[in-house]
């Protein structure tokens, strides 16, 4: 059995270059996977490799490592973009969770369940995967990719999650609905992302919907039909069931596929009036 | 990277070789010996492995041990600095914040994290920090008030005075452990050498299977120092509850009936134990089609599940008294309905856990349970040895609610460490706890209810399906209690109820917090609201019109003698009933112009309960002796799992003695030291053990002052080796040196007390005298209902509880507290699935955020068999708590959500069923 634990982003692609390793984050997602018996395994822990870790902010847009947790994006000093973002940090799970489980464990373990998702693909998220042959990257719509499934070679490892800056003012939103109050998997969520012109109309929505498919989806038909219109009690007025009507929601034990389906068309006109009276 | 892996733990430098993905709670616990620091699921979802991380609160479960590198770690044990307890901790013990206390080190290291960060928190900010830590005892609100309390730093209470024990806010006697980390619970107390014994399980519901030969398994893993198969089992290998029903194997011989069936045990070293997947077993299984579900076990043709029980109808229970048609015919108004719910699990934080050695020819369990006598009995039984052969040694009990009561692992460790002659330890994973322990029994209840015009009640009609799953376990239980409640709390002359216990492929269903009342409560509260609102009354003015009174009969003929305290809870409730009603009425109204999303309802769930078996002996014996040095020891068979029976009981034998309380010490629940004080569960060691222990310090009392040649009135102080005896003007001495030392535990005095509550058979119609005395409760319940997702929103519970005499308010409260919060969880979210929800987040229990404020209100109707008047509470704090829900639901929306629990998704179906019918 190895378990190696580097420093260094150079030396964790090398490791997984010569050989498949199990790779180890905040371990949130890897241990309770793990419960009784189970045979040994290679591990490569990414979490002492401090240059993924944190929020940086340049002239384009932000860049968050794939190791930062949901504690330190709760705390970020981060513009209204990223309300939805840090709305959602606060959902996953209760705080021992968000202290240690980061954001680029969310997206890679790719549960259609996970928090992180929805904001991500709102606020155009790309995600920045490397290996030893070097970088390359990807819209996040691309990179998940299913039900716990991703883009990501067994080579690779996903270093870093860039936000672009938007054009115009913007604000993001989250909502997450559960049986219960905390820990709880998300039985339907949205998140949204307004930009507002000088007019407070809308120049750009953005608009995810999670747990209603095998992976979090945008919603381009509402999308479109908000582009341009004011920015008022009106504007969750657009949001129509058909607009949904690529979710595929499933029947499980937390709510029927039908449930889901009206749960999110309420969810995203609460998100889209919550957005518009912001 | 063997390489020692050094980090700080509680201020001290530590170096552990540990293999560097071992759990961190695995290093704490087993390389480092720290046991405060508790597991309950390895997978994040109960907390209760909380440490900090640098200040920050993490779950050490997920956290490998290369991850502890270069860190600060502080668990519970490091929070007493210098072995003072911190303020944080005092304020715990002066709430009754812990009861079992298993999540107790993970509350107190979460709340700590935010203390130190925010020192006056505001509550959401306390919850906010605790959301991630499960307790299923407190109902949470005891904790987040001791958090928010903790900056106060207040005094201690000095403890009562003699003979004012009984009534006082004493803290519990048992607290200090369960604050610091030393509280040995099941998988605390297994000496360093255990061998571990893992069980491999049936993942089908239904089949056959033949086990092949294990030698190349045992040549594979030299660490593997045996499997074990029903083969081995030297006695019996059949147990069960009832003394003519012992038909659930210890390990499967051939044949499995549940998935999660023990079908044989791995024997070894911890790594290899764990490492060995069960698909590495030679077992060749042969699934059958499985039985799940009552109405399959019950179609015409179906497999018989036990041979000797063809229509796999386990029991059927009755109680008929007068012309039910009849009186149905000429009600003035009727109600009927029908309600379904679903397994529960009982999720207590502490999975089953335990050690067994071979002392000689005798055995010895160390391990959770809720009644040791009848677990030494029943191992015995399975061991072929006499009951004298086996001790059971009562580890502390990390939460029961009734699923400790059967037996798990204790057998199998039992059989491993006769045969090996070496300590064999064993504990559950979570998912193996959930899907092999038994549960509460899904319903399927139905029933017609008739009033005359006037609002009496003059019939009930009720049936029941009660799903038992594969083995008998506590069913015949349920099915004999549930007719004799049926009716709910209520006078009513004619009634007829059946209960049947069906078996099915699914796990056994056995005692949970209520043995079946609380489904039947769901029917009785649904159809009281309905007939109230045909009859145009007010649901709380009914049911108090109807509430059963002393003189009145019940359904088995039974006639209230004393302490039937319905109509004073209702009557404490009617203020806040009228009170709430209105505010909902008013949110509603003004609701009406904007967020018609939110809709406001109360509801209001009442209850009984017969305290101790059904019609059936069920005795308890305590002793209260003093040794030569002054020192008074309670001995005491009862076990305590977080309900606080070892308090209560030190106080009444204290009070009864005349001795201050803090003047006992106690021996718990050790078969070879106490005797047998019967089961914890049906509510009974208040009222049972509590007079046993009455009686055995009025016995000692008695033999004191007739020693001392004093009047009954005397007064008994204990002065060192001296009793010194006070009667009026006249002091005399007694000198315990002086007396040979001669009784069982050194002592040189003994009381001895034995009560058996006074019962009379049930006749073929299930008339008689089941019961001794009854607890009664009405709860009501404050709700906002979104409409549009169908979640429910509680704001408030009022419990008004008739507990006879409230022995200690706290731990009564917290109870109620308690049972309120399981309650929601059967309303609202908990749904066992097998298979499906083998885990806590797929198992939803609630969380702290999900239990609202509560205000307790104790109705104290004496009850004169009880000791100072006391009944019991256990159970009846959850019955009424899914029924006044439901019925806020019903006010908020005009929903009627038939199955349990009420997921967001059937609540909003609920609510679409009713568009086009009348909104309220
Ligand atoms: C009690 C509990 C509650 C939870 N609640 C929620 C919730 O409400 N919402 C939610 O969305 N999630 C929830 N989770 C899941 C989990 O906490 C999150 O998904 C978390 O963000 C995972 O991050 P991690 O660092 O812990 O991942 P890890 O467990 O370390 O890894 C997760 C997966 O991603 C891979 N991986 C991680 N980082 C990288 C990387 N940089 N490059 C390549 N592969 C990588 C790992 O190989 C693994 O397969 C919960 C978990 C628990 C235990
Ligand atoms: S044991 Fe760690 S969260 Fe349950
Ligand atoms: S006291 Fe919290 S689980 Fe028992």
């Amino acid at each position: 059995m190895a378990y190696l634990r580097p420093h260094s982003i150079e030396e964790a692609v090398g490791a997984l270059a010569a050989r498949p390793l199990i790779v180890l984050a905040g371990g949130t997602d890897h241990f309770p996977a793990r419960v009784g018996p189970r045979a040994e395994e290679d591990i490569l822990d990414i979490s002492a490799i401090a240059e993924m870790r944190g929020i940086a902010e340049d002239d384009r847009g932000w860049r968050i490592g794939a190791l930062t947790t949901w504690t330190t994006v709760a705390q970020a000093d981060l513009p209204p973009l990223f309300d939805g973002l840090k709305l959602a940090a606060r959902e996953v799970g209760g705080a021992q969770i968000q202290n240690r489980g980061t954001v680029g464990g969310n997206l890679c373990n790719a549960s259609p369940a996970a928090d992180g998702i929805p904001p991500l693909l709102s606020l155009d998220a790309q995600v920045e995967l490397v290996s030893a042959a070097g970088p390359r990257r990807m819209p996040l719509a691309d990179f998940v990719q299913g039900n716990r499934r991703t883009a990501r070679r067994g080579d690779e490892l996903l270093r870093a999650i860039y936000v672009p800056r938007p054009g115009h003012l913007a604000r993001g939103d989250f909502l997450k609905l559960g049986a219960r109050r905390y820990l709880v998997i998300s039985i339907a969520m949205a998140a949204g992302v307004i930009e507002r012109t000088g007019e407070n109309t809308v120049a750009a929505a953005r608009i995810a919907v999670g747990a209603c498919s095998a992976s979090a989806q945008r919603l381009p038909a509402l999308e479109h039909a908000m582009l341009g219109t004011p920015i008022d009690k009106s504007l969750a007025m657009r949001v129509t069931p058909a607009q949904l009507d690529a979710l595929a929601p499933i029947d499980d034990i937390r709510g029927s596929g039908a449930y889901r389906r009206e749960a999110a068309l309420t969810l995203v006109r609460r998100l889209v009036g919550r957005l518009a009276a912001a | 990277m063997s390489a020692p892996i050094r980090f700080r733990l509680n201020g001290t430098e530590v170096a552990v070789t540990a293999p560097p993905n071992r759990r961190l709670t695995d290093v704490l616990r087993l390389d480092l010996g720290l046991t405060g620091t508790k597991v309950g699921c390895e997978a994040g979802d109960c907390g209760a492995c909380t440490v900090l991380v640098d200040g920050a609160q993490a779950c050490a479960c997920m956290i490998p041990a290369a991850q502890a590198e270069g860190t600060q770690i502080v668990t519970v044990e490091g929070l007493a600095a210098k072995g003072e307890m911190s303020a944080l901790q005092r304020a715990f013990a002066r709430h009754g914040a812990a009861q079992c206390g298993i999540c107790t080190p993970g509350m107190l290291m979460a709340a700590s994290d935010l203390l130190r960060r925010n020192s006056r928190p505001t509550e959401d900010e306390a919850m906010d920090a605790l959301g991630g830590v499960l307790c299923r005892c407190t109902g949470y609100r005891k904790i987040v008030e001791a958090v928010l309390d903790a900056a106060a730093n207040r005094p201690e209470a000095s403890p009562p005075p003699s003979g004012e024990a009984v009534g006082a806010r004493l803290q519990r006697v048992d607290g200090l452990p369960k604050l610091d980390g030393t509280e040995r619970y099941g998988d605390d107390v297994a000496p360093a050498d255990a061998l571990w014994l893992r069980a491999v399980r049936s993942p089908h519901a239904r089949a056959i299977f033949t086990l092949g030969d294990t030698k190349a398994l045992r040549a594979k893993y030299p660490g593997l120092a045996r499997v074990f198969t029903a083969r081995d089992v030297p006695g019996n290998n059949g147990f069960g509850i009832y003394p003519t029903i012992k038909d659930q194997p210890v390990l499967a011989d051939g044949q499995v009936r549940y998935r999660g069936e023990a079908v044989c045990a791995l024997v070894g070293d911890r790594a290899t134990i764990e490492r060995i997947r069960d698909d590495e077993l030679p077992i060749a299984w042969q699934p059958l089609a499985p039985l799940m579900g009552c109405p399959a076990a019950k179609a015409q043709g179906a497999s018989a599940i036990h041979a000797h029980l063809p229509d796999n109808v386990l029991i059927t229970g009755r109680v008929v008294r007068g012309d039910v048609e009849a009186a149905l015919a000429q009600a003035a108004v009727t109600a009927e309905g029908a309600w379904e719910t679903s397994f529960v699990e009982h999720a207590y934080i502490e999975p089953e856990a335990g050690y067994a050695r071979r002392v000689g020819d005798r055995l010895e369990v160390h391990a959770c349970t809720q009644q040791p006598f009848a677990h030494r009995d029943e191992i015995a039984q399975v061991m072929g040895l006499p009951p004298e052969r086996v001790r059971f040694i009562a580890s502390a009990v990390g939460g029961g609610f009734g699923g400790k009561l059967d037996l798990s692992l204790h057998p199998l460790i039992a059989m491993a460490a006769w045969h090996l002659d070496r300590p064999v330890r064993c504990v559950y994973t979570r998912p193996e706890s959930m899907a092999s322990t038994t549960k509460r029994h899904p319903a399927a209840v139905r029933g017609r209810w008739g009033a005359d015009k006037e609002g009496n009640l003059v019939a009930i009609d009720f049936d029941g399906d009660f799903n038992t799953g594969a083995y008998a376990s506590w069913g015949p239980t349920v099915a004999t209690r549930v007719p004799v409640h049926a009716s709910g709390p209520y006078k009513v002359g004619t009634a007829r109820a059946f209960a049947r216990a069906i078996h099915t492929n699914e796990p056994p269903a056995g005692a949970f917090r209520g043995f079946g009342v609380p489904q039947a409560a769901v029917l009785h509260e649904g159809l009281m609201d309905e007939l109230a609102d045909k009859l145009g009354m007010d649901r709380l003015e009914f049911r108090w019109k109807n509430a059963i009174r002393v003189g009145d009969a019940t359904a088995t003929g039974q006639v209230m003698e004393h302490s039937a305290g319905l109509a004073a809870c209702l009557e404490a409730l009617r203020p806040h009933w009228k009170r709430l009603r209105a505010e909902a009425t008013e949110h509603n109204r003004r609701a009406g112009n904007g967020h018609a999303s939110i809709r406001r309802g109360v509801g209001i769930g009442c209850m009984w309960y017969g305290i101790g078996n059904t019609a059936l002996s069920n005795p308890s014996t305590m002793r209260l002796g003093i040794a030569a040095d002054g020192r008074v020891t309670l001995y005491n068979g009862a076990v305590d799992i977080g309900q606080g029976s070892t308090t209560v009981l030190q106080q009444i034998a204290a009070d009864a003695l005349g001795v201050p309380v803090d003047c006992i010490a106690q021996i718990v629940a050790d078969t070879a030291r106490t005797e047998d004080a019967g089961k914890t569960s049906a509510s009974r060691q208040t009222f049972v053990s509590g007079k046993a222990a009455e009686l055995a310090g009025l016995d000692l009392r008695e033999k004191v002052l007739r020693l001392a040649n004093a009047g009954p009135k005397a007064r008994i102080a204990i002065d060192g080796r001296r009793l010194r005896v006070k009667d009026g003007e006249a002091e005399r001495t007694v000198d315990l040196s002086a007396l040979k030392p001669d009784l069982p535990g050194g002592d040189v005095l003994t009381g001895r007390g034995r009560f058996d509550p006074p019962t009379k058979p049930l006749d073929a119609d299930g008339q008689g005298v089941p019961y001794a005395t009854y607890g009664f409760a009405a709860q009501l319940c404050d709700i906002d209902v979104d409409v549009e997702l169908g979640t429910v929103k509680l704001r408030r519970f009022v419990a008004a509880h008739d507990v006879g005499r409230a022995i200690n308010p706290p731990l009564v409260e917290g109870q109620i507290h308690g049972g309120i919060a399981q309650g929601i969880g059967l309303a609202l979210m908990e749904e066992y699935i097998p298979g499906r929800t083998e885990n806590l987040h797929d198992y939803l229990i609630p969380t702290v955020g999900d239990v609202p404020p509560i205000d307790v209100i104790l109705i104290e109707d004496r009850e004169p068999l009880g000791p100072f008047g006391a009944k019991g509470i256990g159970e009846p704090a959850l019955v009424p708590t899914a029924p006044a829900i439901l019925g806020a639901i019903r006010d908020a929306t005009g929903a009627v959500v038939r199955k349990l629990p009420a997921l967001p998704h059937r609540v909003r179906a609920a609510i679409k069923a009713t568009q086009g019918g009348t909104q309220p």
